[in-house]
């Protein structure tokens, strides 16, 4: 088989009347980690769905397996869906069941395993991410990066193919960022999962993804291996992995001439 | 004018869209490969939701309404010294109109809003996007039981309301304003019909649940994910299903007086 496991061809995507992608080309490796980043805005969770047929693009397509995802039945599209994964940036836990039946969700849905079974997995993927302890809170009472962490064990506990991560990073401590990092290289290496992180966290993503992306004003600005990607001294890529606040990605979203509008006040 | 017309139109247009919208939303929940195990504690769980929870107002509502009734009834009858007919007057206006067409109003503004509450909700939070992500239809984890359980709910609780109004107008009629119990349930029960009155009353119900909870729904799932938006589309299922009560009641009656 093909070792791309995802194919991105001329993808357009618009939303109103703003371009959100315009043309991009992208492929993923199976069994390789690959990180997507840009600034605020540029368009990464947007990117997530569309792989995830969420949003369906104005043009291009995206390859799954060879497979045209956009063009499959309902029926065909959620049976695709459960080699996949995604990890909302938000977390998008059910607020009406506990932590433990979060977890346990997707098992119950797509699989007939006995509840000690069901007990066992579920309490193995919430020790991974440190909450087992926190398994009969309901997701009202944790914090952010609680809850980002039992979506994560929730959408690891299906055995996807394919998992998305949605800055997974985002409000967890360095301690915590550390051992979700070893979890997504584990998972990602022992499972023989093929992984996409979307991330700020410029250096640390790098340290454990194979390949970058780079994306803003909705095409793909840079990518290689992570050591080239530091590099690389492309006006837009080398202002992005060190942070500088001028240069060739703008850091407002569009907006007209700053003093005149305050003078119009 | 011009534009007027072409206002007219885009309106036409748009309410055409969400109408073809939501009958395809509805065929989805009702057509589906029914998976009984699964399915029907999910069910339970709703009808506890949407039946059960609604049973304290819909008693007490009930309750009140018959006892007004018999109170009014009772001033108009003793006019032509025909206040042995309060029984049948209550029952019938019970049975034939105020049980239906209350309950669903009642049901529309405890049930109905809560249910576009909650799927806006989950609309805005993703929780129902991860879902899709999870592979599992939201349409039949989520939708589909509180479809079915609202379609179930009505009928009952229409003929519980039934039951506590012609009970209220008892109360009242006999308990405090010293009418014969025996005339009271004889005339009662000589004048209302069986399948003419309380079939009647519970079809229309049916009908009422059906229509409420798919406005519900349908108005819930397609929410716009802001507060805004969840608040807007609360408002309109209480005002969409109100209406759509009282003009299919008077469409469904007329039907009935006519000899269906
Ligand atoms: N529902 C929506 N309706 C209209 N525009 C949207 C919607 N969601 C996102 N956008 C726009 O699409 C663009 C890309 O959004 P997206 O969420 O993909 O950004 P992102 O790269 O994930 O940003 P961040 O790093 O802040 O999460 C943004 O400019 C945003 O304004
Ligand atoms: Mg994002």
């Amino acid at each position: 088989m093909n070792d791309d496991i995802i194919k991105i061809n001329g993808l357009k995507f618009f939303r109103a009347d703003k371009v959100i992608f315009d043309g991009v080309d992208l492929n993923i490796k199976r069994g390789k980690i690959t990180a997507i980043m840009g600034p605020s805005g540029s368009g990464k969770t947007t990117l997530l769905k569309l792989i995830g047929a969420q949003l369906y693009p104005e043009q291009g397509g995206v390859l799954f397996n060879g497979i045209n995802i956009h063009k499959l039945s309902r029926k065909e599209l959620y049976k695709t869906r459960r080699s996949m994964g995604l990890m909302f940036q938000s977390g998008a836990l059910f607020t009406n069941l506990s932590v433990f039946e979060n977890v346990a969700f997707p098992l119950r849905e797509h699989t007939e395993l006995p509840e000690d079974m069901i007990r066992d997995l579920v309490l193995m993927q919430l020790e991974a991410v440190g909450l087992r302890g926190a398994r009969d809170l309901m997701p009202s009472e944790l914090s952010g990066g609680m809850a980002r962490r039992v979506a994560l064990a929730r959408t690891l506990i299906k055995d996807p193919k394919l998992m998305m991560y949605d800055e997974p990073f985002t409000g967890q401590d360095p301690i915590t960022m550390g051992v979700l990092m070893r979890l997504i290289k584990n998972a990602n290496d022992v499972l023989k999962l093929t992984s996409i992180i979307v991330s700020h966290d410029v250096a640390e993503t790098a340290s454990i993804a194979d390949y970058i992306y780079i994306i803003a004003n909705g095409k793909i600005v840079g990518h290689g291996e992570p050591d080239a990607v530091m590099q690389d001294n492309s006006p837009w890529v080398d202002q992005f992995v060190h942070g500088l606040p001028d240069g060739a990605m703008p850091f407002h979203y569009p907006a007209k001439n700053y003093y005149e509008d305050l003078l119009n006040a | 004018m011009l534009e007027r017309i072409q206002r007219l139109g885009a309106f036409g247009l748009s309410f055409c869209e969400r109408l073809g919208v939501s009958a395809v939303l509805l065929a989805r929940v009702i057509v589906r490969r029914p998976r009984f195990v699964k399915a029907l504690p999910l069910l339970v769980e709703q009808l506890y939701m949407v039946g059960v929870l609604s049973l304290v107002i819909i008693v007490i509502s009930g309750l009140f309404i018959g006892m007004v009734l018999a109170l009014q009834g009772y001033n108009i009858l003793d006019k032509f010294g025909a206040t042995v007919q309060l029984g049948q007057l209550v029952a019938l206006s019970v049975v034939r109109e105020l049980g239906p067409v209350i309950t669903a109003l009642l049901f529309a503004g405890r049930a109905g809003s809560a249910l576009t509450a909650e799927l806006g909700l989950m609309q805005a939070t993703e929780q129902i996007s991860s879902m899709e992500m999870m592979a599992v239809d939201p349409l039949w984890r989520i939708v589909s039981p509180r479809f079915w359980a609202g379609l179930i709910s009505m009928p009952l609780l229409t003929v519980i309301f039934m039951i506590t109004a012609v009970y209220g107008g008892y109360l009242v009629g006999v308990g405090w304003l010293g009418l014969d119990p025996g005339q009271f349930w004889a005339n009662m029960q000589s004048s209302v019909d069986l399948h003419k009155d309380i079939m009647n009353g519970v079809i229309k119900s049916g009908v009422f649940g059906f229509v409420v909870t798919w406005i519900s729904v349908y108005q819930g799932y397609y929410a716009v994910p802001t507060s805004a938006g969840i608040a807007r589309a609360t408002t309109k299922t209480v005002v969409y299903s109100s209406l759509a009560i009282l003009g299919l009641d008077f469409i469904l009656t007329s039907f009935m007086l006519g000899g269906w």
